[in-house]
């Protein structure tokens, strides 16, 4: 139905999709959300209703045309319907992180100059009220859950089944005026403001008109087929790009229903409920999954513990054949019919993917051995890359070609180009309209042909045509002898290891490489208590020469697996320590969102850096670190500065032709 | 009988609820409680503090029903209550939580809430087993009781999960779930932070005066962390060796030279 729908005379903004939905599946789900332990749904038309109510009681509270309407909370329905509601005014909702700290959040209300806020609960009125003397244009506050708020000031707080309810009630009065307002929305008006979470900077706001989102749910909709029955589960958050497209853009294009967990710690058990058809997870939430998996057959008996294994293994075998439909001989076929229906299928179940027909992973590389864990089970795992400024899709891998090191081909309607120092840079239907307030911003991402720097560095593939991300292009240097230099690429392959947390790899301009580890206290604690191995502290173990041993075979590993890429081979680690202490947001090593910041981590260990040059064999350090609650110390140690085998490259005569 | 009072949170307090007279309490030779006089306002949250081995659990086990005294009389909703059992006690509408947990550990969170609906189950059991009629629909409105209960505590999470799996901090929670499933007019809680850490402690005392506000429930606990019997209560009955040494708010209870000797110590000359 939906295919026949073209730019002309198909709907120009997410309100008239909402319209259409209302129309053509009014007695199908649209929304559901689990509470008081039973999932509660909204149809196509209920919604409509819902919504149109809401709006309504947002005019009667005085919403003009273009005022920003932030929106604050878990994922709810009710706070789905809000965004729509306020693009239905002619606002625009500006969806905020939930977890965000008050003074993250006065920045941004500040910035959009919000003068409605529509929140979930206590917590966020009260950040809200904390700041509210610092925004200038606040005025009106609208919250869900009534709970803990019936002796605050409601001079400018409103519940929001009353203001849906005032907005019933004035229905003659503002029906028009609504109507109105709605049928001046098109392709070019504003449909939605996300504020990039700001590794570097100030958070910025990405403007996104209806064309970005529209253009962009329709296309990647087609592109894996989905449909009008489909469901998906709502939990990550809101603020978040790929939520807003999948649960709001996508959601609206195909009609498909919107699930929202009971609540953050549900999540798994209402996943497994709602058996989604269409999935998304960081590749952080498959490996927490895997890792359960794993622990809890450790746990089982031994019949069941090596039926697992041994279905698992033919799984691995044939498995992710089966799912691209290549050739598989009939035997195989017939085994692993017979393990979907002892392992696989109940597995599957458990996990809640029974059902799911596209899954999507993307954000971070995700490791090899996890990625194929899925596919094997039969589950259409895929890879994705994206971002705000693209309305997310990019690239993305089609069904039949998946694999785990690249992240698919162009997204219909998406332009690819590499810049000479492998900058990836892209042009599609889905490209931002601009940085709120920040015209310098704008100029420096987006050019005058549309082009914009996605500030990764990768190439394409000449046989596939799939783009392969190596590395955030700033990161991207070149070895003393010029051979390029990709810490991210190495560090990822490192960190694919359970034991190993983190790792920071250094090398820009030098003769070779070298590496800072982290090790995994939970996955190494455990090995140390299954082998009898007695240790106090983080550092303790850290430095256990059986540590250091298996540290040592994981980087040897990485080092033959970096050999074989010719264009990285000079990447191989010649020395590596692991550090005393695991790097930490609260001492400014890594963002808050666990992202490693290398000029910082230079600056501070830069005497240990200096020891993995020089050939010195241990070195002693003092570190200042910052405990939870604000208090500092320092922790002295002596590290073993360790020699990793690397294979005499042959590729580096490559290279050099 | 006192007349309504609002508190500076906005908080309305009724008259006497429960009235305690002269109670004494003797087990064979010693002397529990003796001849302690106290009442408990509708809505307010009333704390019962003293040092160990004041005879604290024990005044709670006599407004319980547990306990009865030798003398004196407890006064409830305006009329002399004669001596009755614990559960006739809580089918007046009072509700209680154990200092040392007392749930149903091989049974689901829900099931354990669900027990705190005993009370106001009229169907019998035959009715019950064969799942028809009125039993039904009493089941279910019984449930969405005690759903809201678990919505309002925040244990969604572990509906299911057997009681005995969940730590310390979070059965403490299920018993008060279980507590105010019972829809009770006073809700007795012994001891509902003993063990806690900080962070659990701040989470419990939110629903403890998210209770008292959400549904009015009026509350008497027993607790021994200072900082929140100060923060929590309207009102403090300080007892040692048996004795009320102190009655008033937080403030007046700080101040009075009793307590501060029981709880410093005096020294004997």
């Amino acid at each position: 139905m939906a295919k026949t729908l073209t730019r002309a005379d198909g709907p120009q903004s997410v309100p008239a999709l909402l319209h259409r939905n209302a129309k053509q599946f009014a007695d199908a789900p649209a929304y559901r959300e689990k509470e008081f332990g039973i999932w509660q749904s909204w149809t196509w038309s209920q919604t409509e209703a819902e919504i149109e109510a809401l709006a309504l009681g947002l005019l009667n509270l005085g919403v003009s045309e273009g005022d920003f309407i932030a929106v604050i909370g878990r994922n709810r329905p009710y706070l789905y319907w809000a965004m729509v509601a306020a693009q239905m005014v002619g606002a625009v909702p500006v969806p905020l992180y939930q977890d965000a700290n008050a003074e993250e959040m006065a920045y941004v209300l500040e910035h959009c100059g919000a003068r409605f806020v529509i929140v979930g609960d206590q917590e966020q009125v009260d950040k809200v009220i904390e700041v509210q003397d610092q925004l200038h244009q606040f005025e009106h506050m609208i919250y869900l859950d009534p709970r803990g708020l019936r002796k605050y000031d409601h001079s400018h707080l409103h519940q929001y089944s009353h203001v849906q309810e005032q907005g019933r009630a004035a229905y003659d009065e503002y029906i028009k005026e609504l109507r109105a307002r709605e049928k001046k929305l098109n392709y070019d008006s504003t449909g939605v403001m996300l504020y990039t979470s700001g590794t570097t900077g100030k958070p910025k706001g990405v403007v996104l008109s209806n064309r970005n989102i529209i253009e962009t749910a329709k296309s990647s909709s087609e592109f894996d087929g989905l449909r009008q029955t489909d469901d998906i589960l709502a939990y990550l958050p809101m603020a978040w790009v790929g939520d807003f497209i999948f649960s709001v853009g996508q959601a609206m294009w195909t009609g498909f229903c919107t699930n929202c967990p009971e609540s953050a710690d549900t999540m798994h058990v209402d996943l497994r409920e709602i058996g989604p058809t269409y999935y998304f997870a960081p590749p952080r939430v498959f490996e927490t999954q895997l890792t359960n998996v794993m622990i809890r057959m450790e746990d089982a008996g031994r019949f069941k513990k090596w039926l697992f294994d041994h279905y698992m293994a033919h799984a691995r075998k044939v498995g992710p054949a089966i799912l691209d439909g290549k050739n598989v001989s009939f035997g195989d076929r017939l085994k692993y019919r017979l393990g979907e229906l002892f392992v696989y299928g109940p597995l599957k179940n458990t996990l809640g993917f029974s059902r799911v027909r596209v899954g999507y992973t993307a954000g971070e590389a995700i490791g090899p051995e996890i990625f194929d864990f899925y596919r094997s089970l039969g589950i259409n795992l895929k890879q994705l890359y994206g971002q705000t400024e693209a309305t997310v899709f990019i690239t993305a891998q089609p069904d039949g070609e998946v694999r785990s090191d690249t992240v698919g081909v162009t997204c219909p309607g998406v332009e690819l180009k590499i810049a000479e120092n492998g900058e990836v840079f892209y042009r599609s239907p889905g490209v931002f309209v601009e940085y709120y307030k920040n015209p310098e911003s704008t100029a420096d991402t987006k050019d005058s042909e549309g082009w914009v720097a996605t500030g990764d560095a990768g190439f394409i593939e000449d046989d596939t045509g799939h783009l392969r991300i190596i590395d955030r292009a700033k990161d991207v240097g070149q070895m003393a002898d010029g051979s390029l230099f990709a810490p991210k690429y190495v560090e990822n392959k490192l960190k694919f290891f359970p034991n190993i947390l983190e790792a920071v790899v250094f090398g820009n301009g030098r003769e070779e490489c070298t590496a800072f580890i982290n090790i995994d206290l939970t996955a190494v604690g455990n090995w140390a208590e299954r082998n009898n191995i007695g240790y106090a502290s983080y550092q303790e173990l850290a430095r256990h020469p059986q540590v250091m041993d298996t540290i040592q075979s994981h980087v040897e590993e990485v080092n033959v697996s970096v050999a074989g890429d010719e264009m990285l081979s000079g990447c191989q680690i010649h020395r590596f320590v692991v550090l005393h202490k695991e790097l930490d947001a609260d001492d400014g090593e890594l963002t808050r969102t666990r992202k490693v910041r290398r000029r910082i981590i230079e600056d501070k260990y830069h005497d240990i850096i200096t020891a993995l040059y020089d050939g010195s064999k241990s070195l002693s350090t003092e570190t200042e670190v910052t405990y939870e609650d604000g208090r500092k110390g320092s922790i002295k140690a002596t590290l073993e500065v360790r020699d990793a085998k690397v294979l005499p490259v042959a590729t580096k005569k490559l290279a050099a032709e | 009988m006192l007349d309504q009072t609002v508190t500076a949170d906005g908080r309305t307090i009724g008259g006497v609820v429960m009235e305690m007279k002269n109670i004494t309490l003797r087990f064979g030779g010693v002397e529990a409680i003796k001849n302690i006089s106290f009442d408990i306002r509708e809505g307010e949250i009333r704390a019962i503090i003293g040092p160990n081995g004041a005879g604290k659990s024990s005044m709670l086990n006599v407004i319980s029903g547990f306990y009865i005294p030798q003398e004196g009389e407890v006064w409830y909703k305006g009329s002399r209550r004669p001596p009755m059992k614990p559960y006739q006690v809580a089918q007046q509408g009072i509700a209680r939580t154990f200092q040392n947990i007392a749930l149903f550990e091989g049974m689901s969170v829900l099931d354990n809430v669900m027990t705190g609906r005993l009370t106001h189950m009229k169907t019998g059991l035959f009715a019950q087993s064969l799942w028809k009629g009125k039993a039904e629909a009493e089941e279910i409105a019984n449930r969405e009781v005690a759903e809201k209960i678990i919505d309002f505590l925040e244990i969604q999470a572990i509906r299911k999960t057997p009681v005995a799996r969940l730590p310390y901090g979070l059965k403490k929670r299920v018993e008060l779930a279980r507590a105010l499933a019972a829809e009770p007019s006073i809700l007795l809680l012994d001891e509902p932070m003993a063990g806690m850490n900080v962070e659990e402690k701040e989470d419990m005392s939110r629903f403890v005066l998210d209770v008292n506000d959400e549904f009015g429930t009026t509350i008497a606990l027993i607790e021994h962390d200072m900082g929140v019997v100060m923060d929590l209560s309207d009102r403090v009955v300080v007892m040692d060796y048996g004795k009320k040494i102190g009655d008033g708010t937080p403030d007046e209870v700080r101040n009075n030279q009793d307590v501060i000797d029981a709880y410093l110590g005096v020294a004997h000359d």
